[in-house]
Order: C-alpha cells, then structure tokens, then sequence
C-alpha cells in the first residue's frame, strides 16, 4: 500500500505525460497541462521542504552548540530576515502582506527586499565565484602537466580558447598576414569552439540523453524505486 | 535619504566583498560571518522567488479569485503539504505519493525532451554533407563534426570491452572530449576572471571613484 500507490501514480502520470506527446488532443492535451501546474505546486513545496531541512540543520548545530554554532545562526537570522522583507512588503513588483511598502520602499530607493539583494546577496555571490579565479590557477597547474597527448591537447585548447578571447591573444598574432587569417588565435579559437567542442559536446549529450531516456522509462515503469526510500 | 541609503549600501557591499577575499589570506571569522549570510540570504532568496513566482499564482491567486471554479487545485495544495511530512521520519512515508508524482512527470517530461532535443536533433545536425562547406576550413571543421560525433558516442559504449580496433575509435573519441574540456575549461577560467575584474571595478569605480 505504501509503496504500490506511489509506484502506481508515478507510472501513470508519466504515461499520460508521454502519451500526450504523441496524441496532442483531448483529454490527453488537458490533463498533462493540469498535471504540469500540479508539478509546479508541489515543487515549490519541495522548495519550502529543503529550506526546512536547512534550517533544521543549523537550528541543531545552534542548539547542540557545536563548533562555530554563531555563524549558523547568523545564518539563520539572515535566512529569518530575508524572507520576513519579502513577506511583509514583496519583491519588485509584487505586493507583499502590507502591500508595495511605499513609505519604506521610498526612504530605502528600493523594498527591503530588493535593497537586500542589490547590496548584500548580488555583492557576496559575484565575490565567491569571482574567487575561484585564484584557485583555478592552482587547478590548472595540475590539469596542465603535460605527460600524454590527451593532456597536451587539453592544455593547447584552453590556452588558444583563452588567448583567443583577449585583446593579448589578438596582438600576439595581429601580425601575420590576411593569408594566413586561418592561424589568428581569435579565430583558431572560434574554429575549436565551432567544430571540435561541437562534435564532442554532441556525442555527451546523445549519450546522456540515451541514459536519461533509459533512467527515465525505469522510474516509469517501476523497476527503479530508489525515490521511495526504505521499506517502512 | 535613498542617496544615503544607496551610499550604505555600496559600504555594505565593499565590506562584504572584502569579507570573501579575506579568505585568500585563510579561513577566519569575517568569511565564516559573509558565507553563512550568503547561505542564509540565498535560501531566503530562493523561497520568496518560489513562493511569488510559482505558489501564488498558481495557487493561491487562482484559488482567492473562483474558489469553487478551481477546486481541483486543492489535490496539489494537499500533496504539497504532504510533502512536508518527509521532514519527519515518523511521517516520511506520506510524502512518498506527491513524490512520485512529481518524479514521474519530471521522468516522462526529461524522456520525452532529451529524445526530440538532445537525440534526434542532434543525430539529425550530424548528418550532414561533409563537403558542403565553402572553405576548406568549413569542410575540414564538417568532417572533425562527424568523426568527433561518432567517436564520441562510441566512447560512452560501455556494454562491450574496447580492445584491438575497436579501441581506435574510442581513443579519437577521447582526443575531441579533451580538446572540448579545454576550450570548457578555457571558458571558465575567463569567467571567473570577468567575475574578479567585476568586483575589482566595483570597489575602485563605485566604492573609492578612483576610476571613471
């Protein structure tokens, strides 16, 4: 009971979503439209269910005072806070609980919300990428080390790919003449990324769609179940 | 008061930039402090974006307008909230049927989408005339497509041991995915680095004015 119905509702709404592709009409085309808005809703809670575990998580760690507990609820403050701006005043153009905020929204230049994302959350995000900058030289160094042809020809792609993308890599052969256009790093650049990468961008994504076709019809058809969980 | 508001705001940002590059001197308290405000920000982030771009329309906008006319919403609405229990172990096996139902759509839906997208139209982009091409640098880059193509799906062909000739094929395959983690590679190091030079621009530009 608990585990045929969901392995029962599982292999029927994938099917009504499949035979909907082939047969585009009524009832067919109306129930898929209605399961793909049901999808959507219950995604959204499975949002509201991960921020949940989130904030178990570190309420626990908070709680049991465990190493760095403060940062954990500073977190959660920040999480509390976040969520308190754009529940009571909205985001951009939607209303929230005490509608546009007008009053705050004209003190701030923004809502609370918005303020919040410009200056503190686009700030933090763009700088932990933009760090990566640094630790990708390490990462480089040990992609690079040149011992096989499979590693020299990664090296060269990267270096021409990058080279090509500057003004430095333009410079460095802005010299040679219109005949030899071809060898113009930017072009050798755009030559990789046109064919070689397209050819074998192309052969991963056949091959994951075949898994995904494959993984795909064993959750439909109930040999996979791993989704469930344990047998309680 | 907004130009003052937005001139805290720029200080709150340089801080908070300067919080994360902390952290290539070593770990310490001000990048544990922006980290976890940025883990804490993100998830608040992401449950507003959720909550006004998915939930509200879709359910509770439809249901407020024509209540009776939209009843059948509320079979979502009760499979939503059954999602929830998982939070409990007690209860974890109520959140099973909206699961499935969620799994078993996306299932269909990725089924349905990697074999028209990512399947046939790219075997189709594969078949080609090789020498259609004006240049001779079109018709090379036409036949590295095909050959790279080829040589590609049949690296990812595990079901048989590739040894003898058959390993021929499989090695060419592995020559284009290299060249391909390359240029990938190549892509994200430039990325990364607009990132840098981003907020290198923003804290000389909008944070000290040293720069127009």
């Amino acid at each position: 009971m608990k585990r045929n119905i969901p392995l029962i509702l599982a292999f029927v709404s994938g099917l009504i979503v499949i035979f909907s592709e082939f047969i585009p009409h009524r009832p067919f085309s109306s129930i898929v439209d209605s399961l793909q808005e049901w999808f959507m809703i219950i995604s959204g809670f499975a949002m509201l269910l991960g921020v949940m575990s989130l904030l178990r998580m570190n309420a626990a760690k908070v709680s049991t005072r465990s190493p760095d507990w403060q940062y954990h609820l500073i977190g959660i403050i920040s999480f509390g806070l976040m969520v308190l701006m754009g529940a009571l005043w909205g985001m951009e153009e939607q209303a929230g609980i005490l509608g546009q905020g007008a009053s705050i929204s004209a003190w701030l230049g923004k809502k609370p919300f918005d303020y919040t994302y410009t200056h503190v959350f686009v700030p933090l995000s763009a700088t932990l990428f933009s760090l990566l900058a640094f630790f990708i030289a390490s990462a480089a160094y040990r992609a690079f080390i040149i011992r096989t042809l499979e590693s020299n020809l990664l090296m060269i792609a990267a270096v021409i790919v990058i080279l090509g993308r500057t003004g430095f890599g333009t410079m460095l052969t802005g010299w040679l003449p219109e005949s030899y256009r071809f060898w113009h790093l930017p072009n050798l650049a755009d030559y990789i990324m046109q064919y070689p990468n397209t050819a074998a961008q192309r052969a991963i994504m056949i091959s994951a769609a075949l898994g995904v076709i494959g993984s795909g019809l064993r959750i439909i058809l109930g040999i996979e179940r791993s989704y469930l969980g344990g047998d309680k | 008061m907004p130009d003052l508001m937005n001139t805290i705001g720029i200080w709150l940002a340089a801080f908070f930039t300067f919080c994360i590059f902390s952290f290539l001197y070593r770990d310490n308290p001000f990048y544990k402090l922006a980290e976890q405000i940025f883990v804490g920000l993100s998830a608040g982030y992401g449950l507003i974006y959720v909550v006004y771009s998915t939930i509200v329309p879709n359910l509770f906008a439809k249901l407020s307008q024509d209540f009776s006319g939209n009843l059948i919403l509320l079979i979502p609405f009760a499979l939503g909230l059954m999602m929830l229990t998982r939070i409990y172990p007690k209860t974890q096996w109520i959140s099973r049927y909206p699961i499935s139902i969620v799994i078993g759509t996306s299932a269909a839906i990725s089924v349905m989408r990697s074999l028209k997208t990512d399947l046939l139209l790219q075997v189709g982009a594969t078949i080609i005339n090789p020498f259609q091409g004006s240049t001779a640098s079109e018709i090379s880059g036409n036949l590295l497509v095909i050959i790279g193509t080829l040589c590609g799906v049949y690296f990812f062909y595990f079901s048989k041991k590739q040894e003898g000739l058959a390993k021929i094929p499989s090695k060419i395959g592995v020559y284009f995915l290299m060249v391909s983690f390359g240029a990938t590679f190549g892509y994200t190091v430039m990325a990364r680095i607009s990132l840098l030079i981003g907020r290198l621009e923003f804290l000389l530009k909008d944070w000290l004015h040293i720069i127009n």
